[in-house]
């Protein structure tokens, strides 16, 4: 178990800036959630972190104590692979059992510490296959099994449910936040899905061009964004933004409700014009426009609105959030 | 059913065809080698069958008047020795030049294998010169020596396409599992490169059997020939061609690779097939 600490870290490759200064703190225990468009630096910070990648410039510290320049194997890490890289030629349980072969224990050591991760992750009877013969989901939990046998300090997870049919993902989800609060183990976990995100995330850090955008809890962020790429990346459908008088104003689609139901004194009213409605099970997406804006209002099926019609639409004032149209900061907190 | 029956008529017939035309030279060699001359050289006789009665007299010249025995066994330690020098160098040089040389790895490959590239009929002039300096003619070392600069090339040139196959996903496991990049190539790569390995053994000694040039110009002495110039030189006499022993010496030298590549092509596809488990 243990702190983690990147001191303004950078890393190029040629021109390209894939992670551009980055300073970062993580709890003892916590799990970090990683989150940003492809190319946005998160995965490669995480191989930073893991010792793949050398950095440009800056330091990683794990518990006050210098990791940069140490290889992998003696950083004390633990990393889940999006292809989850199991070892095709050995079974599941030489797979698992592979960081204590290497790290030289007896054989009962090895066989009780396989069976524990076995056990804990529900594989036990899969324990003589091949990685080739089990399905993905299967696949997975024996990649998180490797990684936490050898008890890691750390543990970094690139994605790793990316690869898990729909269906399979929402459970393998919910186990995954019980390991992690099982064994304790201080996390790193990138991915590029914010609902993966925010389900699993103590707090999220939001990436991108190689720079982290803001760090917070879940509703932090999605409450709170930092700035217009936080809060257009955060949030499905996106949030709705209006340019007026030199600012964006902001808000949530589903802030955005027919008047008749906001009854608060603290609001703001828009003529929409509604363009278009999707029905989606248990919800309702109407696009539209305010003026020149196209907006998205997310309304819970009771409402009966009418494609082509012009109807006052409200927010309160207490959910709009205002940003500068040039740096795309917030203003006004 | 009709339509059935010509796509299955189509693929056999198609099959035998090609079943034939592979086959044919070996049926030659195994009937001219077992044929009384004067049936083989008779043009009103049927070339197919048996038009007298069969002879070992090919065999008896090939085997106890040649040194045959002895060229399929100069062949055989030259053979196993390439082999072993090709795996020892080409094994590291495409691991390194797929993994750790970036953009000139693939540069520099290309670079080895266009060394491959320039024919032998160029390169036994200069190369006789070194051999001489080097006191190596008549000797087998000379082709132990000689050899490698084609099988190499070849051999890396195979094995980096392998070894880029192997995700390297699996390899930076190993590191974060453990180990050292040396202890990362010997416990998994190695094991996974198999099938890439036995597949450079097979091509390896399979140029060495066919090489002849560099043969041809490094060795007179009968005792140090291989089987490909050995049977030219020693059953070709002036203008008399000893059809037979040559058609026979020929034969019992390729059964061998035929075997060779038999019995473990199964094992080279299924092996590239089984990869490394990513599809999910």
């Amino acid at each position: 178990m243990a702190r983690v600490r990147f001191n303004d870290l950078k890393k190029h490759f040629g021109a390209v800036r894939a992670v551009d200064g980055v300073d970062l703190e993580i709890a003892d225990g916590e799990f970090l959630v990683l989150l940003g468009p492809s190319g946005s630096g998160k995965t490669t910070l995480m191989r930073l972190c893991a010792g793949l990648e050398e950095p440009t410039a800056g330091s990683i510290y794990i518990d006050d104590q210098s990791v940069t320049g140490v290889v992998p194997r003696k950083r004390g890490i633990a990393m889940v692979f999006q292809s989850y890289a199991l070892y095709p030629h050995m079974t599941v349980f030489k797979n698992i059992a592979f960081p204590l072969t290497v790290e030289g224990l007896s054989r009962q050591e090895i066989r009780s510490k396989v069976e524990w991760a076995a056990n804990l992750l529900g594989i036990g009877h899969l324990l003589e296959r091949k990685p080739a013969l089990i399905s993905g989901g299967e696949r997975q939990r024996v990649a998180i099994a490797r990684a936490l046998v050898r008890r890691p300090r750390v543990l970094l997870m690139d994605e790793p449910l990316s690869n898990l049919d729909a269906k399979v993902r929402h459970t393998a989800r919910d186990e995954l936040k019980k390991f992690q609060r099982e064994i304790g183990v201080t996390t790193i976990y990138v991915t590029h899905d914010q609902v993966e995100a925010m389900g699993l995330g103590d707090r999220i850090a939001v990436m991108n061009e190689g720079k982290i955008r803001q760090i917070g809890s879940p509703d932090e962020i999605y409450q709170e964004p930092a700035d217009t790429f936080v809060a257009g990346f955060v949030g499905l459908p996106p949030m709705n933004f209006m340019e007026e008088n030199g600012t964006l104003t902001a808000f949530r689609p589903e802030s955005f409700l027919p008047a008749s139901l906001i009854d608060d004194h603290e609001r703001r009213i828009f003529n929409f014009r509604i363009e278009r409605i999707e029905h989606l099970g248990s919800y309702l997406l109407v696009y539209g426009k305010v003026g020149d804006a196209l907006l998205i209002a997310n309304l819970s099926l009771r409402h009966e609105v009418k494609e082509g019609a012009e109807i006052p639409f409200a927010v309160r004032m207490a959910d709009i959030r205002y940003y500068d149209p040039a740096s795309g900061r917030r203003i006004g907190k | 059913m009709l339509k059935r029956i010509l796509t299955k008529g189509g693929f056999y017939g198609a099959l035998s065809l090609f079943v034939v035309f592979s086959a044919m030279p070996f049926y030659i060699m195994l009937i001219t080698m077992f044929k009384r001359n004067h049936d083989l050289l008779n043009p009103n006789n049927n070339p197919f069958i048996f038009n007298e009665p069969p002879t070992l007299q090919h065999l008896n010249l090939l085997l106890f008047q040649t040194q045959y025995p002895v060229f399929l066994l100069n062949t055989l330690l030259v053979g196993l020795m390439v082999v072993i020098i090709t795996v020892l160098l080409s094994v590291p040089a495409a691991y390194s030049l797929a993994r750790l040389a970036g953009d000139w790895g693939g540069i520099v490959g290309v670079g080895i294998f266009l060394t491959y590239l320039v024919p032998p009929t160029l390169l036994f002039i200069p190369l006789s010169r070194i051999i001489a300096d080097l006191g190596l003619q008549d000797s087998l070392w000379a082709l132990v020596l000689i050899y490698p600069t084609f099988t190499v090339p070849f051999c890396t040139w195979l094995l980096m396409s392998f070894f880029k196959s192997i995700p390297r996903d699996i390899e930076e496991q190993a590191l974060i599992d453990g180990c050292s990049r040396l202890g990362a190539f010997f416990r998994i790569i190695l094991p996974l490169s198999v099938p890439g390995i036995i597949t450079v053994i097979v091509f390896a000694f399979t140029l060495v059997v066919n090489e002849y040039i560099y043969a041809l110009a490094f060795i007179q002495e009968s005792g140090s020939k291989t089987v490909s110039i050995g049977l030219t030189t020693e059953l070709i006499r002036g203008d008399v061609f000893y059809w037979g022993a040559l058609m026979g010496g020929a034969l019992l030298a390729s059964i061998p690779v035929a075997v060779l590549y038999t019995l473990f092509l199964d094992r080279i596809i299924s092996g590239l097939n089984m990869g490394t488990g990513s599809h999910s």
